[in-house]
């Protein structure tokens, strides 16, 4: 399947060729001469990245990662990783003389005592949820528009690890100061292990290095923090790059644009100064929010004390999710033999759930492959109406993670609406089963009625807003071919093949071992096409345009008359107006 | 300031500063705001009433606004399930009316719900006469001096340690229902403990003594008088401490801290992200082929 | 394509691809003013962020943090300051340089060739035959002797590293004494232990309680000093003794309680004294609601029956608050009578109740 590579990327720019050796020149001689690289550096310089917004959700994760690094090394300048408990001797009036950790002592001493510390520390924070927050958006572009399926689905399941370890990188963070309100959160943590059968009090135990609270865990989570998370980010995000490389982007099909190119800018200058610019511009908003807008104000929770708490006890957004499992679970527990207990009510809201989720999160690009057997590369993106079931999926998932996030917030709904927390507790319980399924529903039918709409573009061109009148008195609403770059735009897709059982027996009428698993995939994939609308075929399209042909013969007597009050006819230009639609 | 000028005649106008508008508008203001000031009855209840004369006072605005669902003699009305329309203010004492009327949540908008802070239906002197009246029904606690609740006398070293101490007994004890930064939080059925950010002292003081509606309530054996101190000093330095990091946001912690990332991080970067890739202005004239 | 996943050849596209659409200038390119305009537009950008950073400079020598903390508009002028300027340095660079690229970089589109994902199918044949002809010559398929034996060796490697980590921390058996309190089903409470008020330490006496009282109470081994006044239990043992032992001590009218069978004698006079860890996943909860007798925990919300022996009567907590058994010392305060009778705090699967 050799494709033609001989066309390479070529350039428009008037730039001058240097006419003397550059002092770069130079320099990269000597390194080449050491290092070779010009060999890799002549593809990649100009290597070409297509243009579009939603191209660039993986970039702010990128950046905000980067400016986590740098504000979190300031930060281990000043932080002291221990749970000795010292007086706070600082400048913060309240908590002065009051006993608390060193970690929290530092902690303070950051925010009130180093100049810029509460800064870094602000912007810290508000850092990590952007990278959070940016992965999920990013994830959700990927899914809506197929780049996560064959050759990408290994890139998908690395990011779906990046998220789960950016998560946890969240967690372990701002944990570390060892306020009241991070405090209840790892004591519930603790909960969370001694839940789990058989082995939870030994976790409980080993983690804590000891009953808890114990002396060891601000010390270990630091260490997993700096070190052993933001390592395996390191690596997960640079193979993640490499095969965004490897693969080239995808791009949104069009004109010009086929499986086999890609269409866009150069690496340099236009996308590293593209990507470069948006480098400052994430670290810069990032200051701005960590000047303006105060996060996690630690002094104000004091010290974490075990028989302390606050209401509206949340943990960080992106664990608003399973805090709102643990929130709307009923409470269920078994008691075996007499001897032992399983903790249902948190062991399957905190342990099991999440597990699952990040399984389906990984597997599901394999899973669509399976349904639909599509075994092709695809490097043009879909529309998200151009498939219905896995749009709805997405959707149903978000749903449920949306109603399981909001379960997370109950007690401040319940304020800010002035309503009763057992209601709405009671609603989500119900919700959460329900919703996705609705929103599953509605989503599919929606797409697909979109799918139609676009059809109906495409043979019968679009709405103008004229309304004409026929020599017998009928109205009719003028319609304009759309113009042929929008119609091959939205031709430029597959058409959906629903997988197919053979007769798959033997000469001797044995049947194949899998056919049974082929019979569901057969079903499954009916169902995943079932009702999707496929593009017209090339007879259909000659049909259509006879018919809108056949129409402009029978309004023949109408052209060269402006409408009233337009200044064309319909589809010729009168007083040199534009047609709107041209592009 | 010219409009203040307008109705002056032409010599006039060359003869009056032009900032004589403003001046009048602001002696105006003053005179008689301190005239108003002046002739307005005094905000301190120093009534030379008697005691007697207050309850019989305080009765009559007892039978009209309140025995409706206290009963006539505070007795409280009991429903047959149980429940009462209103408990029984025998004992509450003083404190606890002026809590529940001062802050206007009594008399209830609408039985059944949780009293909420509204404008005051009794003035200051009525104030005195229904606690008064409520007071004779049942020994209770009253209303507290000033001097209880106040570290104007302490010594700076004394009152950072109350203010110190004071932080660390709302911590214990009080942050669980009205949050950290005493913003408040919900309790069961639509109740709900309510923001402290704009309550007096008197009225903190009066609730940890009288425990209003489902607050419980911590009597002065439970937190003596100076902690009840420590705990308001401790509020009021919240109250005028600078948020250190920018603006609040709420305060009400993660779950507002998260919207805003989404909606002014994510939000923002999203809208640079189209901005950047967004097609540029376009003409229609060519360029000019190179010589 | 071969295999099985039986799709048929791609059906005619019903329009064909008009390729690239023609390149439209921009009045940059075009219009040497509209380049300059942009161009100093671009350093005017740069030189407001080097503006900024100047700005960051002086503020971050000019406003004092610490004891004299300065304010602006009721927030820290420091933290305001820097960020602000940090943030428009910052900004500015970005924004500069992306105005550069959208206004004076070439930007006509190009394209480039793809690869397949694969490598061509004679690097695959070279492949397989170079990895075919090393694990020949390893003799790893022939000799079953020697990889079976290396294999058990190195998965008995993994022995080690676990068992290296056992030391993290005891178990609970190593630690459990019902002497010290330690372990998860023993507290600091003894018979004859005071109940006393947390942070200030003192005993209490029924008089002090009153109905509708929520004290938030701890055991007097919390507050106990030694000859010299040093505490007897400070620092990670506190802790860890507190996140047990802390209890709330709430007062009602005795006849709304109906106290669990055999617990008839554990309260004083209509005072009860429960645990203060919530049960679901040991948050200290101290939401009462004074009519009702529910204890609503902030964190999900569990709500227990104090007037019914801690009852779960809303939210995921599975089991009742454990209650403390308390009575009446000689001198008048209120004691417990003996620890919790069951481990307090979240469940476990050793827990045998």
């Amino acid at each position: 399947m050799a494709i033609d590579t001989s066309k390479v990327a070529s350039s428009n720019s008037s730039a001058a060729t240097p006419a003397k050796p550059s002092k770069a020149g130079a320099v990269a001689t000597w390194a080449d001469d050491r290092l070779g690289l010009a060999t890799m550096a002549k593809k990649n310089l100009r290597k070409v990245f297509p243009d579009h917004w939603s191209f660039m959700l993986g970039e702010i994760a990128l950046w905000s990662f980067v400016v986590l690094l740098l504000s979190g090394v300031f930060l281990t300048l000043w932080f002291t990783p221990s749970m000795s408990e010292v007086h706070y001797e600082g400048s913060y009036d309240q908590l002065r003389g009051i006993a608390m950790s060193e970690a929290m002592v530092s902690t303070l001493n950051i925010s009130f005592d180093v100049r810029g510390g509460l800064l870094m520390r602000q912007m810290h924070h508000w850092a990590a949820m952007l990278f959070i927050a940016s992965m999920m958006i990013h994830l959700l572009r990927v899914f809506f528009t197929g780049a996560h399926r064959k050759p990408r689905e290994l890139n998908w399941v690395i990011g779906s690890l990046l998220l789960l370890l950016g998560t946890l990188e969240g967690f372990t963070g701002y944990s570390l100061p060892d306020d009241l309100l991070s405090g209840t959160g790892v004591r519930a943590a603790d909960g969370f292990m001694k839940s789990i059968p058989v082995v939870g009090t030994y976790l409980s135990f080993f983690l804590f290095g000891g009953e808890f609270p114990g002396d060891a865990i601000i010390p270990r989570l630091y260490i997993i923090h700096v070190l052993l998370i933001p390592g395996l980010l390191l690596a997960l995000i640079a193979a993640h790059m490499l095969l965004l490389v490897y693969h080239k982007h995808t791009q949104w099909p069009g004109p010009g644009r086929t499986e086999q190119n890609v269409v866009g800018f150069p690496m340099l200058p236009v996308y590293a100064a593209k990507a470069g610019g948006f480098f400052f511009i994430v670290f810069g908003v990032t200051a701005l929010m960590g000047g303006l807008m105060q996060i996690n104000p630690v002094w104000m929770y004091g010290p974490y004390d075990p028989s302390k708490v606050t209401a509206g006890s949340q943990p960080d957004w992106y664990m608003g999710w399973p805090d709102g499992a643990l929130r709307i679970m009923p409470g269920w527990e078994t008691h075996l033999w007499g001897d032992f207990t399983i903790a249902w009510n948190v062991f399957l809201p905190i342990i099991v759930l999440p597990g699952l989720m990040f399984t389906i999160l990984m597997l599901l690009p394999f899973l669509e492959s399976w349904i639909t057997g599509d075994k092709r590369d695809h490097h043009l993106l879909q529309r998200p109406r151009n498939a219905p079931t896995r749009t709805a999926l997405m959707v149903a998932l978000m749903t449920f993670y949306g109603i399981l996030w909001a379960a997370g917030g109950n007690d401040i709904i319940a304020i800010k609406l002035h309503m009763s927390i057992n209601t709405i507790t009671y609603w989500l319980r119900f919700l959460v089963f329900v919703g996705p399924v609705i929103a599953f529903l509605i989503t599919r039918r929606w797409c697909i009625s979109l799918q139609r709409h676009d059809n109906e573009k495409l043979l019968h061109g679009y709405e103008t807003g004229i309304i004409m009148r026929s020599p017998e008195g009928g109205y009719s609403e003028k319609h304009l071919p759309i113009s042929p770059a929008r119609a091959y735009t939205l031709t430029a897709r597959d058409r959906d093949e629903v997988y197919t059982v053979e007769g798959d027996v033997d000469e001797n009428g044995i049947a194949a071992p899998a056919s049974r698993k082929n019979a569901l995939r057969a079903r499954l994939s009916t169902l995943w096409f079932g009702d999707n609308v496929q593009k017209p075929t090339a007879e259909e399209l000659e049909e259509a345009h006879h018919h809108a042909e056949h129409e402009h013969e029978l309004q023949a007597s109408l052209d060269g008359h402006a409408a009233d009050g337009h200044q064309f006819d319909g589809h010729h230009s009168v007083d040199g107006e534009t047609l709107r639609g041209g592009h | 300031m010219r409009f203040l000028n307008r109705s002056a005649g032409r010599l006039s106008r060359h003869r009056r500063s032009r900032l004589a508008g403003l001046a009048l508008l602001l002696i105006g203001l003053l005179t008689t705001g301190g005239i108003t000031y002046a002739v307005m009855p005094s905000s301190q209840a120093e009534d030379a009433q008697s005691n007697a004369v207050q309850v019989e006072e305080g009765r009559k605005l007892f039978l009209q606004g309140c025995s409706f669902c206290h009963g006539q003699n505070g007795e409280g009305i009991a429903t047959v399930n149980g429940d009462n329309y209103g408990p029984s203010l025998v004992g509450v004492g003083a404190a606890a009316v002026h809590f529940q009327v001062e802050t206007g949540r009594m008399p209830l908008a609408q039985p059944g719900v949780q009293g909420q802070v509204k404008p005051r239906t009794f003035s200051d002197e009525e104030v005195e006469q229904l606690a008064a009246f409520v007071a004779s029904l049942g020994p209770g606690p009253a209303r507290p001096n000033p001097e209880e609740y106040s570290v104007a006398g302490l010594t700076e070293e004394e009152r950072e340690a109350a203010i110190s101490r004071g932080g660390q007994i709302f911590l214990t004890n009080c942050t669980a229902c009205h949050n950290f930064n005493g913003k408040g939080g919900a309790m069961p059925q639509g109740g709900f403990a309510p923001n402290l950010s704009d309550t007096e002292a008197v009225h903190i003081y009066e609730a940890m003594l009288t425990g209003p509606g489902q607050m419980d309530s911590f009597s002065n054996g439970n937190l003596s008088p100076e902690e009840k101190r420590d705990v308001i000093a401790y509020l009021y330095s919240l109250r005028e401490q600078p948020s250190y990091g920018g603006f609040t946001l709420g305060g009400l912690g993660p779950v507002s801290e998260g919207m805003f990332a989404w909606l002014i991080g994510i939000g923002g970067l999203v809208g640079f992200a189209v901005w950047i890739a967004a097609h540029t202005t376009r003409t229609t004239k060519k360029k000019k082929v190179e010589a | 394509m071969s295999g099985h996943d039986n799709l048929p050849v791609q059906v005619e596209e019903p329009i064909d691809n008009p390729g690239l659409p023609e390149h439209h200038w921009r009045p940059t390119d075009v219009d040497p003013k509209a380049e300059k305009r942009a161009e100093r537009q671009v350093a005017a950008l740069f030189g407001l962020s080097a503006v900024c950073a100047v700005l960051f400079v002086v503020a971050y020598f000019a406003l004092e943090v610490g004891d004299n903390h300065d304010t602006v508009l009721g927030m820290g002028a420091s933290n305001v300051a820097l960020g602000a300027s940090l943030g428009g340095a910052l900004l500015l660079i970005g924004v500069g340089i992306i105005q550069w690229a959208r206004k004076l970089m070439a930007d006509v589109e190009l394209t480039e060739q793809r690869h397949p994902a694969a490598s061509s199918d004679e690097d695959r044949a070279l492949t397989v035959a170079a990895l075919q002809a090393g694990l020949e010559e390893s003799g790893i398929a022939r000799r079953p002797l020697v990889r079976n034996s290396l294999l058990g060796a190195v998965a008995i490697l993994g022995a080690p590293a676990v068992v290296l980590l056992r030391d993290l921390g005891p178990t609970n058996a190593q630690v459990s004494d019902a002497e010290t309190g330690a372990g998860l089903e023993h507290t600091v409470w003894k018979k004859g232990m005071r109940v006393v008020r947390d942070v200030v330490g003192t005993p209490i006496r029924p008089s002090d309680v009153e109905i509708g009282d929520l004290f938030n109470a701890e055991p007097a081994a919390i507050f106990e000093t030694d000859e010299n006044g040093q505490p007897l239990i400070e620092g990670v043992p506190l802790q860890v003794a507190k996140s047990k032992a802390a209890v709330v001590l709430i007062r009602m009218d005795p006849a709304d309680n109906t106290p669990a069978r055999g617990r008839e004698n554990w309260s004083v006079d209509g005072i009860l004294c429960y645990s203060k860890i919530c049960t679901h996943v040991g948050c200290p909860i101290s939401l009462n609601e004074r009519k009702t007798h529910h204890l609503l925990c902030p964190c999900h919300q569990s709500t227990f029956d104090l007037a019914d022996a801690g009852r779960v009567i809303f939210g995921p907590a599975a089991r009742a608050l454990p209650q403390l058994p308390i009575a009446v010392d000689s001198e008048g305060y209120i004691v417990a009578q003996s620890d919790f009778t069951e481990p307090v705090g979240p469940s476990f699967w050793e827990r045998d109740s």
